[in-house]
């Protein structure tokens, strides 16, 4: 057997065109992604919690909200698929609800985080000099906040609630982009096409915005995936000490930090928020390991 | 080595400044009057004003920000308003308490992390090596909160093997030291790894390997050495998700550390002692960082002279 493209001249043809070289490029991209089982189970995952978070709400019975205090501490039932909580709530279906916000949390959190630094990694490393500097002490300062530090102060001295968490877990993670954009940036500006756009008049903004941030965003995209299941950890984390999403909005932390309280009479109300979190952290986590494995062939 | 010592510490000193300046500012520029968050909805317009004046928020900024930084060059942090002790003395009977929980943990994670990502490194592919990675990201994507509970559900409450809270007895070390080490245990496990497999591809071990040396001593001599130089700074980083970690960590198993000392003062808006756990730890964090950044110097000289 043959292979047909291959013995006649246009498949070679074909083969040494610019075009194949691209396609082939994103090809590999995408079938290493497929390749990959743990990345494919990631998706799994969070295709799972999307479908929870945008049709959950429809066909659910009953609206979370719905407490009666007779039916609190229920066990697993057919009607109440998870128990009931102290308030007589559905644990089900408040963990069906908590997935809008979990997922909106990290959206979101991590959008500022892009969106500020993004822009400022690229003009730091694009400009260099005293611009550079600056940015690159201010988030020097920005990561000496261990951990969830940053959050918890800036919740702290903001107050609490949805919006709140989400601006202070969003410029807690500004400074992770800027550092990786800068890198890249650093070593676009010195490559001849920006040289040529520069000999060319073209303005700064435009190289920017057309040459640097465009061929910086693999390791972004990378970054972003995993900053998104670090933004809902923190974003939980607030929840559970009581400084993040306030009741009786459903957020998974915040159900867990409440039900502590219960954790000798009912078990589940401690564990099932949790390994809520858990799974929508590791699905982020398995998706970005897979992008940059399939996007960085240096690495592994 | 000295001039590299001395650029490195050079940089640190203007981050520690900017770290202060930063804690400062997000007292006194966020939306809301300070005195009145301090002294509560129900306190009469005397007492505001009395707080005011106590902690200086009537003076323009600047004075503010110089009479800061000048106490806390002398080491004073302020007065918590909830004990009326001095904010150095409430950190430092509280301190020990969460340096003994990072501690420990440090030395399970790093031991524990090396020997992992080792065996992993050199049985690439096996159903070891997948377990290993597996279990790392399990491990980076687990809510220190939630283990900790699970933790106390299993060994606690149902086993009766651990006590859930309290750091009076040296078995109450066991559970909070495990929630608190797991995430930097699969940092670390996971660094080690990757860098056991570059060491593995390198010349020199192939060299050894050819020349007839045992795969044991190849890894003890040549491999081991040289792998733990990236280990190093990981184990600087994790530090940060250490501390951030044992807010949490002491949350869950009431213990008597700073961690829990910053939660308790936010809820009662005990705003010199926030400013100062936050200050300690921020700089805590630094130095780690500057040292191990040093000891990375002295143990690998390519890096002073870049």
């Amino acid at each position: 057997m043959s292979i047909p493209a291959l013995d006649t001249a246009d498949g070679l043809l074909d083969l040494t065109s610019p075009e194949i070289g691209a396609q082939t490029a994103g090809g590999r991209f995408w079938s290493k992604l497929r390749r990959s089982p743990s990345a494919l189970a990631g998706l799994g995952i969070l295709g799972v919690y999307i479908v929870l978070a945008l049709l959950g709400p429809l066909v659910a019975p009953f609206d979370p909200g719905h407490d009666i205090l007779r039916e609190q501490f229920l066990p697993i039932s057919s009607l109440h698929f998870l128990g009931t909580d102290d308030l007589g709530r559905d644990e089900f279906l408040m963990i069906v609800y908590g997935a809008r916000y979990t997922l909106l949390l990290g959206f979101f959190a991590v959008a500022i985080g892009l969106f500020a630094g993004l822009p400022l990694g690229a003009i730091s490393g694009y400009f260099g000099g005293w611009v550079d500097l600056l940015v690159q002490r201010v988030t020097d300062v920005l990561l000496s906040f261990p951990g969830i530090l940053l959050a918890l102060a800036l919740v702290a001295g903001l107050g609490v609630g949805l919006r709140n968490v989400i601006i202070s877990v969003g410029i807690s993670s500004i400074p992770i982009f800027t550092r990786l954009v800068r890198a890249s940036a650093l070593s676009i500006r010195e490559l001849p096409y920006v040289e040529a756009a520069r000999a060319l008049g073209v303005p700064h903004w435009l190289i920017l915005l057309r040459h640097v941030i465009p061929n910086s965003l693999a390791p972004v995209i990378v970054q972003a995936t995993l900053q998104l299941g670090a933004a809902i950890l923190v974003a939980a984390g607030l929840g559970f000490l009581g400084l993040g999403v306030q009741k009786p909005t459903p957020e998974w932390g915040s159900m867990l930090g409440e039900a502590r309280t219960y954790i000798f009479t009912d078990a589940n109300l401690v564990t099932l928020p949790g390994l809520a979190i858990f799974g929508a952290v590791l699905a982020f986590n398995l998706v970005g390991d897979g992008l940059r494995d399939a996007l960085d062939p240096r690495l592994k | 080595m000295l001039t590299y010592v001395a650029r490195r510490v050079l940089v640190a000193v203007p981050t520690i400044f900017g770290v202060a300046t930063v804690i400062f500012l997000l007292v006194r520029l966020l939306p809301g009057d300070p005195a009145r968050t301090i002294a509560g909805v129900l306190a009469s317009q005397a007492d505001v004003e009395r707080i005011r004046h106590q902690f200086g928020f009537d003076q323009p900024l600047y004075v503010q920000y110089v009479t800061y930084i000048v106490h806390l060059l002398t080491g004073d942090l302020g007065i918590s308003t909830r004990t009326g002790a001095p904010v150095r003395e409430e950190i430092l009977t509280r301190l020990p308490y969460t340096l003994e929980l990072a501690a420990i943990s440090t030395v399970i994670s790093v031991l524990l992390g090396v020997t992992l990502g080792m065996i992993a490194a050199t049985r690439r592919g096996s159903p070891l090596d997948l377990m290993i990675s597996a279990l790392a990201v399990f491990g980076l994507s687990m809510p220190v909160y939630w283990l900790g509970l699970m933790l106390i559900i299993l060994f606690s409450i149902q086993l009766h093997a651990f006590p859930a809270a309290g750091a009076q007895d040296p078995l109450g070390f066991v559970l909070p030291s495990i929630t608190l080490a797991m995430f930097s245990l699969a940092l670390v496990a996971r660094q080690a790894r990757s860098a056991m497999l570059e060491v593995l591809g390198q010349d020199y071990v192939r060299t050894a390997r050819a020349k007839g040396a045992p795969m044991r001593r190849v890894l003890a001599k040549h491999a081991l050495r040289n792998a733990l130089l990236p280990v190093m700074t990981v184990i600087g980083l994790q530090f940060g998700a250490l501390i951030g970690g044992a807010v949490l960590t002491e949350t869950v198993f009431s213990w008597p550390g700073v961690g829990r000392l910053l939660v308790d003062s936010i809820f009662s808006r005990d705003y010199a002692v926030v400013q100062g756990v936050v200050l300690m730890l921020a700089v805590g964090f630094i130095i780690v960082n500057l040292l191990v950044d040093l000891l990375y110097a002295y143990v690998d000289p390519r890096i002073r002279y870049s």
